[in-house]
């Protein structure tokens, strides 16, 4: 942006040296890596964890995969997975806490997103809470202590990950700032605590079913709604209006480069709705047949705007530009208190992008995996807190965290 | 429509509560409202008796008063006003309020003038006299007098003089009033006539009663300023008297009717009152008549000469009131913590006058400050919160305490509040800001900040590799101190004034501005010129972070910088210094030639992108929350 001015072009060039020689990561590490993550660095560490979590899970991995979901339709081959490695996961838990010493949050945490029912954070929070199971304190601050080892172990693991950052932030605060704390028995505060932190997965799902209820009101019969990427809390509100007999039909995005859309289309021909596939370019195209947009978020941040896939930007700037209402469904726990004044203005997450041809070594690719798209872009956001303005982020925010 | 409404409010309060706090009262949420609430109710009870109508929690976020006007808490010239007019203007005085009965008079007196506790009369005493239409001509001078000094003058003899006067005086307030309060107010005035007409005989004897106590008086008209719109309901809030609290409170919530400086008769009277005597300017502009211009330079050496006669003022108040006049201290900070410092100096200093109460009689005594200095110069409104603040702990402090431990504590207080408001709130700010600042951006500024100063520093200190475009604007030139230390530090800065700021700002990636205040709507009261380059970054998308710190924040609303702004020295604008040859006003001195020099002006919330305080990074549409957050914990605990 900068260099607009012919009289910044020395600078850059020096700029762009210092770039070399600085990778452009450690800007955004203020706080050092605890002890904890030193010796479990993340091993890829340019590419964004959280995204390729979101990839293996709603992305479009071979060609053949439609085929297998095709012959799955009819079968929600989700919940059998999720409840399988849940009853997987928990003796896990249990072993992890035995063992103690060999206890680590972050593989813990690993194993926790591999269901791709599971929100980030609650698997956040279900690491943290086999963090206090495992803990061997004796006292409130020495919990803390861990605790906060802990998460910000989590946190330097994957920073591109909002809702992980949000997550542990809010566990932290419920551990640091809770009635819980004034039991004068140890032990009974521990076990309080571990139990708030089962209710949080359930609350995620909740979540999800109010927002869906929400959103309803919206949705009236006969409107066309463009979707961008995969969201699960889109996928509920589409789940929930198609049950309502409600008529509408889905413009669903491609979603490159994980091809997300391909997988909600697919989930939507299951439920019977009438679903068009586009290709990312076309949105400007079939904007004047739309009624409203619907999008997920990574994370809403503290202006009111969201952090989304990438792409997000661009078609709720084509929305507002034709004056269509563009819709966000965000469960409270992805409010993050950022705030990006601009695209640059993030951690970089990262993302390996397949062109399906080789490109030339000299050719530059844009790899970013999110975009942050401005409040002035959005019409309403759909939370379990109600339905909010993007001004009022903030205010839930500062009355949050403060 | 319909359906969707009520849809969403059925769900609302339901989903409210899930999220991630379930099953006992959210702790989030919860944890900034007990003590709040608490202290409201701390506030509310050892000051009144359980009457309470006038809910304490709406009155909490009362407008603090900026600048407060004079005639509010003038106490001390006031006093020495009343004393050298002529004994006919406490007679005629003393002829209308002959019925207050001696403890009222006590109560009264004890009270300082400066304060709007007033019309917590005795509760006992009152009711009494509604009936008789004694009180009743009491209360209109209570409804329609604005500004005593100058009634005690015109009322000379008779009373009756005072209110043919009245309409001309309270014409803008009449405007308020609806057709069946001025025919109240008009029955009331004629009742109030017979009564002093009869009751004329009476008058000399009771005066020397009361004598005492006369200066008082008139004062009390002053102190109740919403309640001088409504003539009709005076006598029903009067009648209430036993809560002072409440009563007092619901005064603030009334908006405070500035001192408006084109109305000439209450300019006349603040002139009488006043310590500095400010020359008016000859030639104002049309807008901004409202405002107080004076000319500039004249008064000092007066005021240096009045040192020794104004024995109450205390030193290190004089000393700041003349550095603000000469603007030797300038800058919101700067100011606010050179006036704290001074009251400081001057609660240490402080001892209670005998048979006086130290909670009242140093509320007084800082109001009389606050005047003072006011006149210097017009306060700010980071001035006015901490002065707030200060009256706040004041009215606050045990009963118990001795003489030394308030002092002791208020001093702490005060203390506390420099450090936790300003120099805390700005590390923490810097500590903020640095992470919107990356390698290669190019930062500009306007004017000087101190905030923005410590901001750029730190980064340079980081080691982060950036530019500066210090923007600047005559007459003050307040960049280029700025730009000095920038510059001695090591940054690479680039040093413009406002005109080109059109042309710099295409390479521009961050604006930084500091504000003299927000203000609810968002809208940033700040140095003029502000508005100026916000709206250029605004056009050329550059994000616009102000920096303020969050005592600074005003519940005010305010659209434009018109209605409330201070003009400076008319002369700065038309005279360069050292350059005779282009000093092409010189020898014009014409009707028709009006100088402005504003010092403020308002941006609108829509050209700023973020808001940078000490509880963390906001939009500007958030400043309302942080007010209604925190103003309550901070000033009302």
């Amino acid at each position: 942006m900068w260099w607009r001015s012919p009289s910044f072009i020395l600078d850059r060039q020096q700029q762009q040296e210092q770039n070399d020689s600085v990778p452009p990561e450690s800007l955004f590490l203020t706080s050092a890596a605890p002890s904890m993550a030193d010796s479990l660095q993340n091993p890829k560490s340019n590419i964004s964890a959280y995204y390729q979590t979101r990839a293996a899970h709603h992305g479009v991995v071979t060609s053949d995969w439609l085929a297998q979901a095709q012959a799955a339709v009819g079968r929600h081959s989700d919940d059998d997975d999720s409840s399988e490695s849940d009853g997987r996961a928990v003796p896990t838990v249990g072993g992890d806490g035995v063992s103690g010493k060999a206890f680590s949050v972050i593989e813990e945490f690993n194993n926790w997103r591999k269901q791709p029912d599971l929100a980030e954070a609650v698997a956040a929070i279900r690491a943290l809470a086999a963090v206090i199971r495992a803990s061997q304190a004796t006292t409130m601050m020495e919990l803390e202590i861990e605790l906060k080892k802990a998460s910000d172990s989590l946190k330097s693991w994957d920073t591109t990950s909002i809702s992980l950052t949000a997550g542990c932030d809010l566990f932290m605060r419920y551990v640091t700032r809770t009635s819980a704390l004034e039991y004068e028995d140890f032990n009974s505060a521990k076990s309080r605590l571990i139990e708030r932190a089962e209710k949080f997965g359930e609350i995620s799902c909740k979540a999800r079913r109010i927002i869906a209820m929400l959103s309803q009101d919206f949705i009236f019969d006969g409107c066309t709604i463009l979707v961008h990427g995969f969201s699960r809390v889109v996928l509920e509100v589409l789940k929930t209006a198609a049950q309502n007999k409600k008529l509408f039909r889905v413009f669903c995005t491609e979603g490159r480069p994980d091809r997300t859309g391909l997988r909600l289309s697919n989930e939507l021909a299951k439920l019977d709705v009438p679903v068009k596939l586009l290709i990312d370019s076309a949105v400007a195209y079939t904007m004047d047949e739309v009624d409203m947009v619907f999008v997920g978020a990574d994370g809403v941040v503290e202006s009111g705007g969201i952090i989304n896939m990438m792409g997000t930007y661009q078609i709720a700037l084509v929305a507002h530009g034709m004056n269509k209402p563009v819709y966000v469904a965000a469960e409270s726990y992805k409010f993050a208190r950022l705030y990006p004044l601009d695209q640059k203005d993030m951690a970089p997450a990262l993302r390996p992008i397949d062109f399906g041809v080789p490109i030339p070594s000299k050719v530059e690719v844009e790899t970013s995996a999110r975009d942050y798209t401005p409040p002035q872009y959005l019409t309403l956001l759909f939370t379990d807190l109600g339905v909010l303005t993007p001004s009022v982020v903030s205010d839930e925010l500062i009355q949050l965290y403060l | 429509m319909d359906p969707r409404r009520t849809a969403r409010t059925v769900s609302d309060p339901k989903v409210r509560q899930v999220g991630f706090f379930t099953p006992p009262p959210p702790p989030d949420r919860s944890v900034s409202d007990p003590p709040t609430h608490h202290d409201l109710i701390q506030f509310s009870s050892p000051s009144s008796p359980p009457v309470n109508e006038h809910s304490p929690s709406g009155n909490s976020l009362s407008p603090v008063m900026i600048p407060p006007p004079r005639h509010h808490s003038d106490t001390l010239a006031l006093r020495t006003a009343l004393q050298a007019t002529s004994p006919t203007a406490s007679l005629s005085y003393s002829a209308r309020t002959i019925t207050i009965p001696q403890e009222n008079e006590d109560v009264a007196s004890s009270f300082s003038p400066g304060r709007k506790v007033m019309s917590g009369k005795s509760p006992s005493s009152f009711p009494g006299f509604k009936s008789s239409s004694v009180p009743a001509s009491e209360l209109t001078t209570v409804s329609v007098v604005n500004l005593p000094p100058g009634i005690t003058e015109k009322a000379g003899g008779a009373s009756v003089e005072v209110q043919h006067d009245r309409p001309a005086n309270s014409k803008p307030l009449k405007e308020k009033t609806s057709k069946a309060e001025r025919r109240a107010l008009q029955e009331a005035q004629r009742a109030a006539k017979a009564a002093a007409k009869a009751e004329g005989s009476k008058a000399p004897a009771a005066a020397s009663k009361v004598g005492t106590s006369t200066n008082t008086k008139p004062t009390k008209a002053a102190k109740n300023p919403s309640v001088k719109n409504d003539g009709s309901q005076v006598a029903a809030s009067e009648k209430k008297g036993g809560d002072r609290a409440p009563e007092k409170d619901r005064k603030k919530d009334a908006p405070h009717p500035r001192m408006q400086y084109d109305d000439p008769s209450r300019v006349e009277k603040a002139k009488k009152r006043a310590v500095v005597k400010q020359t008016e300017a000859r030639n104002r502009v049309e807008l901004f008549r409202h405002l107080p211009q004076y000319e500039h330079g004249t008064q000092l050496p007066d005021l240096e000469t009045k040192f020794f006669e104004l024995d109450p003022m205390h030193p290190a108040v004089y000393k700041v009131g003349l550095q603000y006049l000469s603007g030797d201290i300038c800058g919101g900070n700067a100011r606010c913590i050179a006036m704290l410092q001074a009251f400081r100096e001057a609660i240490k200093d402080y001892s209670t006058p005998p048979e006086k109460a130290l909670i009242r009689d140093l509320t007084a005594r800082i109001s009389s400050y606050v005047s003072f200095l006011n006149e210097c110069r017009p306060l700010s409104i980071s001035m006015g919160n901490a002065i707030k603040f200060i009256k706040n702990r004041i009215t606050k402090l045990p009963l118990s305490l001795s003489e030394s431990e308030a002092k002791a504590t208020l001093m702490l207080e005060i203390v506390r509040f420099i450090n936790e408001k300003i120099i805390l709130a700005d590390k923490v700010i810097v500590k903020h800001a640095v992470t919107k600042i990356r390698d290669g951006d190019v930062l500009l500024t306007y004017g000087a900040s101190s905030a923005v100063e410590m901001i750029l520093l730190h980064a340079h200190e980081l080691g982060k590799q950036f530019r500066v475009v210090v923007v600047d604007s005559r007459p003050k030139l307040e960049g280029q101190l700025l730009l000095r230390r920038l510059v001695r530090k090591g940054l690479s800065c680039t040093y413009t004034h406002v005109n080109a700021i059109s042309c710099i700002m295409n390479e521009v990636t961050r604006v930084f501005l500091g504000a003299s205040s927000v203000l609810s709507n968002g809208t940033v009261y700040s140095r003029v010129g502000t508005a100026c380059v916000a709206m250029v970054a605004h056009a050329f998308r550059v994000p616009v972070l102000v920096c303020c710190e969050a005592y600074k924040f005003h519940e005010r609303v305010q659209l434009d910088s018109i209605c409330s702004n201070e003009l400076g020295n008319p002369d700065a604008i038309s005279k360069v210094h050292g350059r005779e040859e282009i000093n092409y006003l010189d020898g014009v001195n014409s009707e028709n030639l009006q100088l402005l020099n504003l010092i403020y002006d308002a941006t609108p919330s829509d050209y700023v992108s973020l808001v940078i305080t000490d509880y963390g990074m906001v939009p500007p549409t958030s400043v309302p929350v942080i007010v209604r957050e925190y103003r309550r914990e901070h000033l009302w605990s």
